[in-house]
């Protein structure tokens, strides 16, 4: 590891909704945080999402994704969060971190580690899914509402759940056309008042349907789309050819947990939260001493669910570290605990929070 | 094409202008934004061929994991283009394979 050391109290992997979340809440009880974070400014995924949140009051329903990383940004401010940005964690082993910054490595050592590295989008693949424009739902995302550049002129989406849903719009917002969203399940995966509102603009979500074939010299120039039955198989004679510049990928996240494998974690195999996820308690601690987890890294789940959580993780840790009494800290954990449980709440909640139980209550905690 | 009026997030904010070389051609960006933003803006969006069948990529994530958008950049190949960000005066080059390192840095 690298000749020079550093010391930190606290270290949050990953500055996205629940890494901050962590950092906010933790520094406002005294704890000394400082947040690594790959890229040249913090937020994660939070700046791409420009749609209202959905939820309760007290989740922030009805703020924009970029307001709530503003002000998350603001509140670590305010607490003495320090941040280092550009920043890779390539290594972890019990309470130390290797680190890179601008071409040198460091060592960090630290008391309590959060490792909230969020997820990445599931790849696809079928004939022409390496041509250019093919790409993630959410990268055209980075691209359109972030850097305020059209990844293309004419989409389709493969995949209707929230975010191929949501996405689809955001295109139309960037005026992008989107010639359709094909599902392979028989019906709409997303939210249906997201499923409305791209229906009420025309675009055709065509449900037991896939993509077969992305097609173009160097580029996706055209897509062919069919109709599948129930086993999945294409139903000759209902191929179709769509001219597309771009067609983006929406079939799901996975938990970006290298570090915690890294760490000699305990995981479970839980599809419904993406796929291998760190086993951790009920305070967000994963199976190894001193590291939590906290976000989509521990589950697949929304910005809401991993801000919680985050602050659950930061709660949990500032008792820990004796910066809060256990009485006041349970009360507050306890309460944080409800906000999750209404947030996994509904169809798509239900079998969320039952396999988050699984994990909580799995014996490997105790 | 750059989104310059957003329904929802506004006007695009004034950045500073730069010049970036690429494979020998000047493109205007803006400082900082990713390299592959600028590439993108400008109408690139091949940005490498693989190694054994010299097939075309371009942005596939976006946030650095998948590096399908790697580029030689200032001599330096396999930088990954969507989030490095944009300096006045770079020189990037369509990466072919592995790419080479260039002699002198």
């Amino acid at each position: 590891m690298g000749k020079e050391t550093m010391n930190v109290e606290l270290a949050v992997v990953g500055g996205g909704p629940a890494g901050l979340a962590v950092a906010a809440k933790a520094a406002s009880y005294g704890v000394q945080v400082t947040v690594f974070d790959e890229n040249e400014r913090p937020g994660g995924q939070l700046f791409k999402q420009i749609h209202k949140f959905f939820g309760s009051k007290e989740h922030q329903a009805g703020i924009r994704g970029h307001d709530i990383g503003y002000s998350l940004l603001s509140q670590c401010e305010e607490f003495g969060v320090k941040t280092m940005l550009n920043t890779v964690v390539w290594g972890i082993e019990k309470n130390m971190l290797g680190i890179q910054n601008n071409g040198r490595t460091y060592t960090i050592k630290t008391k309590k580690t959060i490792i909230a590295t969020g997820a990445s989008e599931n790849p696809l693949c079928f004939p022409g899914w390496t041509l250019s424009g093919v790409m993630g739902a959410g990268a055209a995302q980075t691209m359109m509402n972030v850097h305020r550049v059209q990844p293309g002129q004419k989409a389709l989406m493969v995949g209707s759940g929230n975010v191929g849903l949501i996405v689809s719009y955001q295109l139309l917002l960037a005026g992008i056309k989107v010639a359709a969203i094909v599902e392979a399940l028989p019906k709409i995966g997303g939210y249906m008042v997201h499923a409305a509102k791209i229906r009420r603009t025309g675009v055709p979500i065509l449900t037991s349907a896939t993509i077969c074939e992305a097609r173009g010299e160097n580029e996706v120039e055209e897509a062919v789309i069919a109709s599948i039955d129930e086993k999945g198989n294409v139903m000759e004679g209902t191929q179709r050819v769509l001219p597309v510049d771009l067609i983006c990928i929406a079939v799901g996240l996975r938990p970006l947990a290298e570090l915690c494998w890294m760490a000699g974690c305990k995981f479970m195999f839980l599809p419904v939260l993406g796929d291998h996820v760190p086993i951790h308690d009920e305070n967000m601690r994963s199976t190894v001493k001193d590291i939590y987890v906290a976000g989509d890294v521990a589950g697949i789940e929304e910005a809401s669910t991993a801000m919680e959580e985050g602050r659950l993780a930061g709660i949990a840790v500032a008792e820990e570290l004796g910066y809060l009494g256990s009485e006041e800290a349970d009360e507050k954990k306890n309460l944080a605990r409800k906000r999750l449980e209404s947030l996994r709440l509904g169809p798509f909640g239900d079998t969320r929070a039952e396999a988050k139980r699984k994990l909580t209550e799995s014996e490997v905690n105790r | 094409m750059r989104i310059f009026y957003h329904p929802i997030l506004g006007k695009l904010e004034e950045k500073r202008k730069i010049t970036l070389e690429v494979d020998g051609k000047k493109i205007a960006a803006y400082e900082g934004e990713p390299i592959a933003a600028a590439l993108l803006a400008a109408g690139i969006r091949v940005l490498r061929m693989s190694p054994k069948r010299e097939e075309p990529r371009g942005v596939f994530c976006a946030i650095g994991r998948c590096t399908d958008c790697v580029m030689i950049v200032d001599g330096q190949p396999n930088v990954r283009t969507c989030v490095t960000p944009a300096r006045d005066g770079m020189k990037i080059q369509t990466q072919k394979g592995l790419g080479k390192w260039a002699k002198k840095l």
